[in-house]
């Protein structure tokens, strides 16, 4: 047999295997996106079978989930606090990045340092503490989530943006306050363009994780304003009584809009999710 | 330019600070402190010493639960690896569809952890329809769901990041090996291997890490249930703060130590890598 037909039926091996795989992969989103059309009594029964006429409810789930929790209301929650979280995250840590780089001080190098430390510390060590700040402090609200979240971004943005601006050549900066540009033109006509591709890094990887995050929102402002991991994971309810027609539905409803945006957008997000590992 | 750049000191540096003392720095102190306190709001504490340490041990359950946790991150940090690169290199022989597969390897990566409980706990008890038993049962079927879960989260993360260390692998490299006579099991041990070093040491840490911070599928699969079996360290810590009375400093000092634990295999990542530039 010669090397091409060879490598032709290990192609067809691999093929098969990576389609059986796919198959495995996509299957417990399509288990849970066929039950959330199933009533609550024959999920428990037969999780594994199709609707049928017997069993099939329409969208009741979907109706009596969304307004259990709230859905929407927690969609707006999610959307808000993310948007403008990772917006401020962007924005604040590429600027503290470029003056701890291009100034050299005692305080910058500390800063430094503290800020790689904090990206270690488990959530655990400081969430009591914090909460109850944050409570004193009245960050207690959407907005307020917002000051926290740059907290708690501010150890990975200022690391990855402060590792790409120690590649650019000073000479450009230089240039721009030679010709009369003050500091902060110079940042943000000269540097902060520069900056694009770890801002588009770092904003995936801030999305990613504030998009989902369930302790801090459920700790902070999780009794008055509900993000969807919190909605969500209130329907438990009491004493193990769980509605999983309701939740089947806004599981569904918490992860189309993820998969939807990633179809469109999988390249950078991928991308991204390397360079955050390898550099970070 | 470090002097004019200097005046510009509180615009550049206060909002990222400001934010992440807030966060991080303050309560991060506080918290340190209050680990040798007993209180209940973070204002009144009374100085009792190494009284919370000596608390922990007390109890079995920080011990039963750091011993769950290092079962679960030994099985998930080996199974998720060899997936992982198993996956990686059957996605790197050139094969169609390549991308798409990608792209549905990685998908469940972007689901949060507190969806993720809710989809494998209709999984998991699906399986365990015939045995007329659920996940709560029995310890270890937490245990495999846990770990299930894990390797559906993080097997397309670590997939893209071996696959990046082996598309940096010089392709006559392999080709003047496979020349040369060498079988595709030599090819992957002395060529393919060594080359992706780098990918397998980023990618032990990252899952080693994910492995004892897992908090919301812990809290959205079992609970810990039965009876706090399967309750790992950070959901441990957080049942010690939230659900018990008086025991506010114990879990600050659990938390303590969960750091210490976390921060000694940072330190290891640090100094592995550090080895590796050396040797390069």
């Amino acid at each position: 047999m010669s090397i091409k037909t060879r490598t032709n039926y290990l192609h067809i091996v691999i093929s098969i295997l990576l389609a059986m795989l796919a198959i495995l992969f996509v299957a417990p989103i399509i288990i849970v996106f066929m039950n959330s059309f199933k009533s609550k009594l024959f999920i428990s029964s037969e999780p594994f079978a199709f609707p049928t006429s017997e069993t099939f409810t329409g969208y009741a789930n979907y109706v009596e989930g969304a307004r259990k929790i709230n859905f929407f209301k927690a969609f707006g929650y999610s959307l808000f606090i993310t948007t403008f979280s990772v917006t401020a995250v962007v924005g604040t840590t590429s600027m503290l990045a470029w003056y701890i780089t291009r100034v050299k001080s005692l305080f910058t190098t500390f800063t430094y340092y503290l800020l790689v430390f904090s990206m270690i510390v488990p959530f655990q060590m400081v969430m009591f503490t914090m909460s109850k700040i944050a409570n004193i402090l009245h960050l207690d609200n959407p907005v307020g989530v917002i000051v926290l979240y740059v907290g708690f971004g501010a150890g990975l943005g200022s690391f990855m943006f402060s590792g790409f601006i120690k590649t650019i050549p000073l000479s450009l900066e230089e240039a721009a306050l030679i010709d009369g540009a003050t500091p902060p033109q110079t940042f943000f006509l000269v540097v902060l363009p520069m900056l694009k591709p770890t801002a588009i890094t770092i904003a995936i990887l801030n999305a990613m994780w504030i998009w989902n995050d369930y302790l801090l929102p459920y700790l902070t402002i999780g009794t008055e304003y509900k993000t969807i991991p919190v909605a969500i994971q209130y329907l438990r309810g009491g004493y193990g009584a769980v509605d999983m027609g309701a939740m089947m539905a806004m599981l569904v409803l918490a992860m189309l809009p993820i998969i939807i945006f990633y179809l469109f957008t999988q390249r950078y997000i991928i991308e991204g999710v390397v360079a955050g590992a390898v550099k970070g | 330019m470090d002097k004019t750049l200097r005046r510009w000191a509180p615009l550049f540096v206060l909002p990222a600070l400001i934010c992440f003392i807030i966060a991080f720095l303050v309560p991060m102190i506080m918290g340190l402190v209050l680990s040798f306190f007993k209180f209940s709001t973070v204002t009144d504490g009374v100085f009792v010493g190494w009284s919370n340490y000596k608390r922990i041990f007390t109890d079995m359950d920080f011990v039963t639960s750091l011993w769950m946790n290092v079962r679960f991150t030994v099985v998930t940090v080996i199974s998720i690896n060899i997936l992982a690169f198993f996956l990686a290199l059957l996605l790197t022989q050139g094969v169609k569809g390549t991308n798409v597969y990608r792209t549905i390897f990685f998908m469940p990566n972007l689901i949060g952890g507190i969806v993720l409980g809710w989809i494998w706990l209709l999984i998991i008890n699906g399986i365990l329809l015939p045995k007329n038993a659920t996940i709560i049962t029995d310890a270890k079927y937490g245990f495999w769901g846990l770990v299930a879960l894990a390797n559906w989260q993080n097997i397309g993360y670590m997939m893209v990041i071996y696959i990046a260390g082996i598309q940096t692998i010089n392709r006559d490299l392999i080709e003047a090996a496979q020349i040369d006579g060498a079988n595709s099991w030599i090819r992957l041990k002395s060529v393919i291997l060594p080359s992706v070093m780098p990918a397998i040491t980023i990618c032990t840490f990252l899952t080693l890490t994910s492995g004892f911070k897992i908090f919301d599928q812990n809290l959205a699969l079992t609970a810990g249930n039965p009876a706090r079996q399967t309750e790992m360290l950070a959901l441990n810590i957080y049942n010690t703060f939230y659900t018990r009375t008086n025991f506010e400093g114990v879990g600050q000092a659990k938390a303590v130590l969960f750091t210490i634990l976390v921060a000694i295999i940072a330190l290891t990542q640090l100094a592995a890598t550090r080895q590796k530039e050396v040797e390069a």
